[in-house]
């Protein structure tokens, strides 16, 4: 019963740690606890969101993916490409990102396990290559004014919820992200694949021993990221509505500290999705308050980021040494 | 087991940066108009190979640390931040105090170290894996030099300051002296004294070397320390030759370049085996490259692309499988 409990220290720090971030915020500012501020929270972390998915699927399998803000980038000009320029319908435009995004994963995948080459060096490579990519396809930012993504995806289809005085629209954005949480857990918790992921990440040779198709997995999980940046870059542009080449830089790393908060073990086999999800929240809390505060610049962001995921490393590094 | 009569490793590991950069450099012969028109002004040479040997000298002076921590095992992800802090840093000294020259020199310095000594004690006492380790100073270390710098970029008119990147002794400019010179102090002191083995003997395998009396931990520590050391020299550099201290730009995506340059010059990322001349070779041919690019109207956004393709091929080229694929082709005739 220990070891369970155990288990479920980082995921309930991180927990705690939301909650009295909250409720620091509320006794600090007037106006933090309303609907206003919390909806801005989604919004502005549902992309975030659907990248730490994808990458809590590598993390858990024991690898790291570098090209989740590239991907992004290129995603979002791809879609605004497409439709300002070559009048592809946006529905159209976002299923052929969400290929496009699917391949690239899987080709980094491919590279890394028929060559036996470090996925932190393949992925790198697979940064710039995005990135150049997305520049290549158009050197500036193109603003999208398709009727169809203003009025249907960002108006129609968000949900009003009655809470304050003229009630608070939730965008389609944070659905995508909310949907794309429930469905990861899902995968992970009960379907094969899901565990193969944790037993790989666990431990490789046992998995080979135990049978599970190492090659697959690892496939699968390089094919699941690209998908999920793609979508965090669909949800990005939308949330934007323009695509941006030079977007999301650097955001691999929102993505990792999210998860690595979110009480994934960084060398794989032990997390989860859930925890992924209070990850993601923490950081935009401190965010929101850093907002607040008003006269602290935005890099104190980083080094509380930077802080945090130093302290949730040691602790795992604690605690995994008392299992020894 | 033909092992003995491979050639050297510091030969093969040299071959294929060289041979690429021969290419690279045949190409520029053939289709770069005034690629190698070099020429004389107040002592100092102007031309597109100066240029990359000036560039190429901030990698390679980081590449040179980066090696020994590659060669442990291990990786540094923060040099780039570190270069920022010790340009900041040095930039505030210049312009904020009376400082003399020297001890602007040796407070970069410091600064480097003490971020990459912070680095080593994360991977050796608390035994993280380096990229995780390094990834924490990558994130918070740029809003530690915006920190310094109060979010400002500092513009300075130090003179010995300022002239340290722009200035040039026996027609070279300085920065690659400085390169040239790191390297050879330590391409001796690893080669020519014990060092050199024991940090390969950590990278191949650690416990092993803790068993049979080696402080690993020392010298994983000594290499981070090194490394940070030399990525405040590039912050030196740097911030000398643009005269200012950018907090939010400066060593941007630097660790990449390096990293690249110093995969490409034969290292093994997984450690164990490292060559200081290959990493030079590596960082003047990342440089070449991207010049290459430049004067072919390839726009500094989109030479990424062709980049990240060069250096995977030569990382497919350089893996175990590939390797062991050529071997076999080649001895599968023999007896």
């Amino acid at each position: 019963m220990i070891r369970v409990a155990r288990r479920y220290v980082p995921i309930l720090t991180t927990l705690a740690l939301v909650v009295a971030t909250f409720v620091a915020g509320s006794l600090a500012y007037p106006n933090f606890a309303s609907a206003g501020v919390v909806r801005n929270l989604l919004v502005d972390n549902a992309f975030l969101a659907v990248a730490a998915v994808g990458a809590t699927f590598v993390i858990l399998s024991g690898a790291i993916d570098l090209s989740v803000g590239s991907v992004m980038a290129f995603t979002s000009i791809l879609i605004a490409r497409l439709i300002e320029h070559h009048a592809v319908h946006p529905l159209a435009a976002i299923a052929l990102s969400l290929l496009a995004g699917a391949v690239f994963g899987l080709a980094q995948g491919l590279i890394i396990d028929l060559f036996k080459l470090p996925p932190f060096l393949v992925t790198l490579a697979g940064m710039f290559f995005a990135r150049g990519a997305a520049f290549l396809i158009h050197p500036q930012s193109i603003g999208i004014k398709h009727p169809f993504v203003a009025n249907v995806l960002n108006d129609q289809l968000s949900l009003r919820l009655p809470f304050g005085e003229r009630g608070v629209s939730i965008p389609i954005t944070v659905d995508i992200a909310i949907v794309t949480i429930a469905l990861a857990a899902v995968v992970l918790r009960s379907t094969r694949f899901g565990r193969s992921v944790h037993a790989v990440g666990d431990d490789e040779s046992s998995a080979l021993l135990m049978g599970l198709n190492i090659r697959a997995t690892r496939l699968g999980v390089f094919t699941l990221s690209g998908l999920c940046s793609a979508l965090a870059g669909i949800v990005f542009t939308l949330y934007q509505q323009s695509g941006d080449p030079a977007a999301c830089k650097g955001f691999e790393l929102d993505a990792i500290a999210a998860v690595v908060i979110g009480g994934t073990l960084l060398r794989g086999g032990i997390g989860s999705v859930l925890g992924t999800a209070l990850g993601v929240l923490l950081l935009g809390l401190i965010q929101t308050i850093i907002t607040f505060q008003g006269d602290l610049s935005s890099w104190w962001t980083r080094i509380a980021v930077g802080l945090l995921v130093l302290a949730f490393v040691a602790l795992q590094g604690q605690l995994s040494k008392r299992d020894e | 087991m033909t092992s003995f009569l491979r050639p050297r490793p510091a030969l093969t590991s040299l071959a294929w940066p060289l041979a690429a950069l021969a290419l690279l450099v045949l190409f520029n012969l053939l289709f770069t108009p005034g690629f190698f028109n070099i020429e004389l002004r107040d002592a100092r040479l102007f031309g597109t190979p100066i240029d990359i040997l000036n560039h190429a000298s901030k990698v390679a002076i980081v590449a040179v640390g980066m090696t020994l921590v590659i060669a442990t095992g291990g990786v540094d992800l923060s040099v780039g931040a570190v270069v920022a802090i010790a340009g900041a840093i040095a930039a505030m000294l210049a312009t904020r105090t009376q400082a003399p020259f020297p001890l602007v020199v040796l407070a970069a310095l410091a600064a480097g170290g003490v971020a990459g000594l912070c680095n080593g004690v994360l991977v050796t006492r608390l035994r993280l894996q380096p990229i995780v380790a390094t990834l924490v100073l990558m994130v918070a270390g740029r809003g530690v030099a915006q920190l310094i710098t109060d979010g400002l970029i500092i513009t300075f008119e130090h003179r010995e300051l300022s002239s340290l990147a722009n200035t040039s002794f026996a027609l070279l400019p300085i920065p690659a002296w400085i390169a040239i010179a790191l390297a050879l102090a330590t391409g001796l002191l690893t080669r020519r004294t014990a060092a050199g083995m024991f940090l390969e003997a950590v990278g191949d395998n650690d416990r092993a070397c803790r068993y049979a009396g080696v402080n690993d931990r020392a010298i994983k520590l000594a290499a981070y320390a090194f490394c940070g050391g030399c990525a405040g020299l590039a912050g030196l550099v740097e911030c000398s030759y643009i005269k200012a201290a950018d907090a939010n730009n400066a060593g941007l995506f630097l660790e990449l370049d390096v990293i690249l340059a110093v995969v490409i010059g034969g290292t093994s990322l997984s450690g164990g085996r490292f060559s200081i001349s290959g990493s030079l070779a590596g960082a003047v041919l990342i440089q070449t490259l991207t010049k290459t690019m430049y004067m072919h109207d390839v726009s500094a956004d989109v030479a990424p692309l062709p980049k990240a393709i060069a250096v995977l091929a030569v990382c497919v080229l350089q893996s175990p499988v590939v390797k062991d694929r050529v071997s076999a082709a080649f001895s599968r005739g023999r007896p």
